[in-house]
């Protein structure tokens, strides 16, 4: 789950963390208020996503008018794919230095990081390459979490000692923040230093674990649906779906298996258009719905059913397959390979309903990247969609 | 030999009388596993599938010298499951949960570590030791008895591989599905380890995918280090685009780090054999046994 700009710093706020002061604004009017109110602001795109200054989302306002010029010139634009339809209006910072300070998982130690930088505002990966010296990392205990003389550890080998009576008690409320939200991730990049000596949070990233949701009912992140109608479309059905940008449609069971039909597919000279997992033991309601969300996309020429059957039965996978081709009237080739768990009834189901069963995963996706690169059969004629098609 | 796990392990399941719990069981015992008991918090006393179920692991845990759990639980209360075995003394903890917040993960990976006790998983198929038993939920009809040692972080890939090879005639010593999230307990290093002096295993075929470095540090630190059997390596996610996350929580390229052509590097420089489809996995395997059974 991830959270817009003016989400995170409300709860940094809340968190004790020092924001500026700023609005939330909807229209060019709202800016112009809260220039009026604020004096100097930066006006900001709220979308779920970075490069928002390079893409001109964030700028500077000096007056209530320029601040509504400036408003309609953000608000309406497109950014990643995200229309931007909010902008934080925030008192413009008089910054003398930026520091970096995040908090992530690190998977190779199985443990939270702590991460200090005397250089922010930019990418820490970019810092991590250029200048590894110049970040600081604090590993703390999980159970104890950081402790005060850690902290100032982390503090002066990040070459910040002069700061550390401000800075402690930050790194202090990050930390308890994370483990109180399930976050993944949290950045202040940058922590501003300011002409008068204060530091302020000027952005922030938040993302939280999305296996823990069932204890944060009460947190609402940012509307990511924006990104891709598909995407969407298969988080309403409860698909785990990625869209991809080729046009063979891959449905299997198991990531690994499935990400594995993706390279037989590009290995025979096809591109998938999507990861499409339909997961353990998958009835023939979810095989049903899978094959209509792949016809609803327009690029997809070819469908690649790939199952190993375990707890998935292969008799369930039949029915779905064969109840969707009817329902949908699904003119696009298909080829499905299935081995495991009653893989013969599900043959035998297939065979009677004229889809011939491939025997491995490769010799499948070598058939389906030849029959779509063929084309539909000549009476496809306009029928081959069930469902109106969405748009990239 | 085999590692881990045995026809003499005493098995306990942890979420015995749940749906998922209750299925796998019965087909573990029908393994042949040597399952002891279960645990069931206010079932205590009862009896299901033929084994007596307790309140708490430390009960079960007296009453029948468990050795091994397996845990069946949701994931709001499986990391708790996992430190409760762990406490109780269990050796062996292998948990098949998927979707176990990873907070809650990170400090039970450090409880574990500091009660001695070894986890498998989460989010993982679990083990078995070819005719002798299983723990987890790995399809019972497609073991076969052999040489070949297979680690995984994928399901059913893994059970692809295990059914090729034993089609091919090549069987295996014991399978082991680390799992597919971040935060792991045992991983590729420590797995090769037990491997390296298995002296029933004579080859390891490695099943890699995208994400994390642990297939890179099995390389380097151990495959790379005079491990003394051939290794089969695949990796999956040959084609996946950077950023996007793969059905694995952990499987995702952020940035370069995580890609599938760093971890074929490091493993063929290693000295592993890289293989590029499953087919050519089961065909280098089957290779390798034969020329070791000649020589």
């Amino acid at each position: 789950m991830r959270f817009l700009e003016y989400q995170v710093k409300e709860r940094f706020r809340t968190a004790g963390i020092p924001v500026p002061d700023g609005r939330l604004a909807r229209t060019p009017d709202e800016a112009a208020l809260a220039a009026g109110a604020l004096g100097p602001i930066a006006v900001k795109a709220q979308v779920p996503v970075g490069g928002r200054g390079k893409a001109g989302g964030i700028k500077l306002a000096r007056s209530p008018v320029d601040a509504k010029r400036v408003a309609q010139e953000i608000l309406g634009m497109t950014i990643k794919g995200f229309r931007v339809q909010e902008v934080w209006c925030e008192t413009a910072q008089e910054i003398t230095r930026e520091l970096y300070l995040g908090l992530t998982l690190d998977r190779d130690l199985r443990n939270v990081v702590l991460i200090l930088s005397a250089q922010g505002g930019i990418e820490i990966e970019e810092v991590a390459q250029a200048n590894p010296q110049a970040i600081a990392r604090l590993y703390p205990d999980p159970w104890r979490g950081p402790l005060p003389f850690e902290v100032r550890e982390l503090v002066f080998r990040a070459g910040l000692g002069p700061l550390q009576a401000q800075l402690a008690p930050l790194v202090i409320k990050l930390y308890t923040m994370a483990r109180n939200f399930d976050a993944t991730t949290i950045e202040i990049n940058p922590l501003a230093l300011t002409r008068d000596g204060g530091l302020v949070a000027a952005d922030g990233k938040l993302e939280v674990d999305e296996n823990a949701a069932f204890r944060h009912k009460d947190l609402h992140g940012a509307d990511e649906t924006a990104e891709d109608p598909l995407e969407a479309e298969a988080r309403r059905r409860r698909l785990t779906y990625v869209r991809l940008d080729g046009s063979i449609g891959v449905i299997g069971n198991g990531a690994g298996l499935v990400m594995n039909t993706l390279d037989l597919v590009q290995r025979e000279g096809g591109r998938a258009a999507n990861f499409l997992d339909i997961g353990g033991g998958a009835k023939a309601e979810v095989v049903h719905s899978a094959l209509e969300l792949l016809v609803m996309d327009p690029h997809v020429k070819g469908i690649l059913i790939n199952i190993f059957g375990g707890i998935t039965r292969g008799d369930e996978v039949a029915k779905g397959i064969i109840d969707a081709s009817r329902d949908l009237g699904l003119k696009l080739p298909l080829v499905v390979r299935m081995t495991g768990t009653r893989e013969e009834e599900g043959r035998q189901l297939l065979r009677e309903a004229g889809i011939t069963p491939e025997a491995s995963a490769t010799v499948a996706a070598r058939r389906v990247v030849e029959l779509a690169a063929a084309g539909p059969p000549a009476d496809a004629g306009g029928a081959a969609r069930a469902k109106p098609a969405f748009e990239a | 030999m085999s590692i881990l796990l045995s026809g003499k392990s005493r098995v306990l399941i942890q979420g015995l009388t749940g749906r998922e719990g209750s299925f796998h069981t019965e087909a573990m015992k029908a393994y042949g596993t040597n399952i002891v008991g279960g645990v069931s918090p206010g079932k205590g006393g009862s009896t299901s599938l033929g084994v007596p179920v307790f309140d708490t692991v430390a009960d079960a845990r007296r009453a029948t010298d468990a050795d091994v759990s397996g845990i069946f639980v949701p994931a709001p209360f499986a990391a708790d499951a996992i430190m409760e075995a762990a406490a109780a003394g269990l050796e062996l903890i292998v948990c098949i949960t998927e979707g176990i917040p990873l907070h809650d993960m990170v400090r039970a990976r450090a409880f574990v570590a500091e009660c001695g006790a070894r986890l498998i998983g989460p989010n993982c198929p679990g083990l078995v030791t070819a005719g002798q038993a299983k723990v987890g939920i790995i399809p019972n009809h497609i073991n076969r008895e052999g040489p070949i040692g297979i680690v995984s972080r994928s399901g059913t890939l893994t059970y692809e591989v295990i059914q090729g090879l034993s089609q091919a005639g090549v069987g295996q010593t014991t399978s082991v599905g680390i799992g597919g999230d971040p935060i792991l307990g045992l991983s590729f290093k420590e797995i090769l380890a037990l491997f390296k002096d298995d002296s029933a295993t004579r080859a390891v075929v490695l099943i890699g995918e995208i994400g994390g470095s642990d297939e890179e540090a099995a390389a380097e630190e151990v495959i790379g280090r005079g491990f003394g059997k051939p290794v089969i390596g695949f990796i999956s996610g040959r084609t996946a685009p950077e950023g996007k996350r793969m059905g694995h929580a952990g499987a995702i390229i952020s940035g370069n780090k995580g890609t599938a052509q760093s971890k074929l590097d490091s493993l063929r420089k290693a000295g592993a054999r890289v293989c590029e489809t499953i087919e050519e996995v089961v065909d280098a395997t089957r290779d390798l046994v034969g020329v070791a059974q000649a020589s």
